[in-house]
């Protein structure tokens, strides 16, 4: 499955302050162990609220309200994609995070093709089997 | 923490950790079914402790140094034993105990290479080598492996055991390989990592969705290899061939289950980031400048088809070339069906059609409806559809599958009708 990290705002990272090199380390040693186990996928860090913007729709219309919004902890500063077997796996990986004292991460799992069940019949096994070694520009 | 809690909290850290505490111990007592007992252990003492304690706050580390604990403590056992038996001397005592201390803390990426190697060695079954992969490399259990193979758990269970045994039988050393073995080795692996994806890939259907997760545990044991093997082209080209294959798992059936032929697909439905990934490991592949392999041919196929926006956008010129490629450095008669569509898409039915004809006594593709079904294909495009129908009709009687045969039958029969129209 994938989760969805997100490391959330703080005063710091929206004042657009940058890591120490310590921090910048550690947080390297951190991506490189999720890269090893074959569990990052994605990620990124993002800048301040204050370079971003919002697109709000009302009575179907767009209006931009430029950044940077106030409710620093709701705001996300950084984003990773991750492969993983199961929920539990993503949360432990979480809390072996770098990152100072106080900070907060929000795991979400994306959904997968088993959350629209339905659709996936037992007889598409037998119908996949034939179909594996098929022709080049068959191949499904 | 309820002790639920703990329990999946101790499953889940064992996931993560078994492949590094059974390499590490692999490296100390040289047996790998050894070291898995002797992970075992480390696992039944987090299972008693940690529902006391608590969760240690590194419970990997916690795992490594009981297990290497208890290694140490078998080996001083058996030397002791040894000793007795004045096989081995004071010389030993004072050698290996330093090695002993050092052994978790050294790079466990070597390690987690010769456990890769000595499970997909070649002198055990595939199957085995399937079993013991996923179980030491993978993480699953047992129970978990049976179902998604749909055997019976008893049936893996056996096959693990056998498998270590043939292990030890044949002394087969916790070693890399090197020299000319090295190639043959890696193959192994490679091999035995692309069968588990492909058991995963030919079934998207499942009661309990393990299947399908195969593929993802084979893209991550295939990840953490090029991880492990940065200057093998063949590794990363055999991720890129599954990253891409994988963008297509949401694209490959319709809502109503039917599968979708490739070129058929809704293009918008293939993972973009998976097939970004995919291409990014074919780049690194290819920039090792290493001679072509079957992997990276594949890979480049598969990218070619990635790349096109839109089916007709194929360049079906390059899928050509590359599959003559293949075919000489894999040569099978599906590989050379392969082509002949390739051609026929690039260049037209006439000269794939002369390949398609020159497979006609091959034996290996007697009861293969996909030859006739090819040929039909040819002949339609090429107007002749009298033998276009023959074809179709013979290629439904060699499938077993029914919605197939209807296809095919509704392609002979919409051949006849051109007949007696023209």
């Amino acid at each position: 499955m994938r989760v969805m990290v997100f490391m959330k705002a703080n005063a710091d990272s929206e004042q657009g302050v940058m890591p120490t090199e310590e921090e910048l380390t550690s947080m390297m040693a951190y991506n490189e162990e999720l890269v090893k186990a074959g569990v990052m996928l994605d990620g990124d860090g993002l800048q301040p609220s204050s370079k971003g913007a919002r697109v709000r729709f009302s009575g179907g219309k767009p209006s931009v309200v430029d950044g940077p919004f106030t409710e620093t902890k709701e705001l996300v500063a950084g984003y990773w994609l991750w492969q993983v077997k199961s929920f539990d796996e993503a949360l432990e990986w979480a809390k072996r995070c770098p990152g100072g004292d106080d900070f907060e991460l929000e795991l979400r799992p994306l959904f997968e093709p088993a959350d629209f069940g339905e659709a996936y019949t037992p007889e598409i096994q037998a119908q996949e089997e034939r179909l594996r070694a098929q022709s080049a520009g068959r191949q499904p | 923490m309820a002790t639920s809690d703990i329990h999946r909290t101790i499953d889940t850290v064992w996931r993560m950790e078994s492949a590094r505490v059974i390499a590490g111990l692999g490296r100390m007592v040289h047996d790998i079914g050894l070291a898995e007992d002797l992970a075992q252990d480390a696992l039944v003492a987090a299972l008693e402790q940690w529902p006391e304690s608590g969760v240690p706050d590194k419970p990997g580390a916690w795992l490594m140094a009981i297990a290497k604990r208890r290694a140490i403590d078998h080996l001083r056992r058996q030397q002791r034993l040894e000793r007795k038996q004045e096989l081995l001397g004071h010389d030993l005592q004072t050698r290996t105990e330093p090695d002993l201390e050092d052994a978790f803390d050294d790079d466990i990426g070597d390690d987690l290479l010769r456990l890769i190697f000595t499970a997909c060695h070649p002198v055990l079954s595939t199957e085995a080598r399937v079993a013991l992969t996923l179980r030491t490399l993978g993480g699953l259990k047992t129970d978990e492996i049976a179902r998604a193979f749909l055997v019976p758990e008893s049936t893996i269970a056996q096959r693990i055991v056998r498998a270590k045994r043939t292990l030890t039988k044949n002394d087969v050393r916790f070693e890399l390989p090197v020299g000319d073995d090295r190639i043959e080795r890696l193959s192994s692996v490679l091999e035995v990592i692309y069968l588990v994806f492909n058991e995963g890939y030919s079934a998207t259907a499942g009661d309990d969705w393990l299947r399908p997760a195969l593929c993802e545990d084979a893209l991550r044991l295939g990840r953490i290899l090029a991880e492990l093997m940065p200057n093998e082209a063949e590794v990363h080209a055999l991720v890129a061939l599954m990253e891409i294959q994988a963008s297509r798992t949401r694209a490959r059936t319709s809502a109503s289950g039917e599968p979708i032929l490739l070129l058929d697909q809704d293009r918008t439905r293939w993972d973009r980031l998976l097939i970004n990934r995919g291409l990014a490991a074919l780049d690194r592949a290819q920039a090792l400048g290493q001679p072509a392999g079957p992997y990276l041919l594949q890979a480049a196929i598969a990218a070619c088809h990635a790349r096109a926006r839109t089916a007709e956008e194929t360049d079906w010129a390059r899928i050509a070339a590359l599959y003559t490629a293949l075919s000489q450095v894999t040569p099978s008669p599906v590989v050379e069906l392969n082509r002949a569509v390739a051609v026929g898409m690039a260049y037209g039915p006439a000269p794939a059609l002369e390949l398609v004809d020159a497979l006609g006594s091959e034996p290996a593709l007697k009861n293969y409806h996909l030859l006739p079904s090819v040929r039909g294909d040819l002949l339609v495009k090429l107007q002749r559809h009298d033998e276009a129908r023959a074809e179709f009709e013979h290629a439904a009687s060699l499938t077993r599958n029914s919605r197939e045969r209807d296809l095919l039958l509704a392609r002979a029969a919409s051949c006849a009708k051109h007949t007696s129209s023209a």
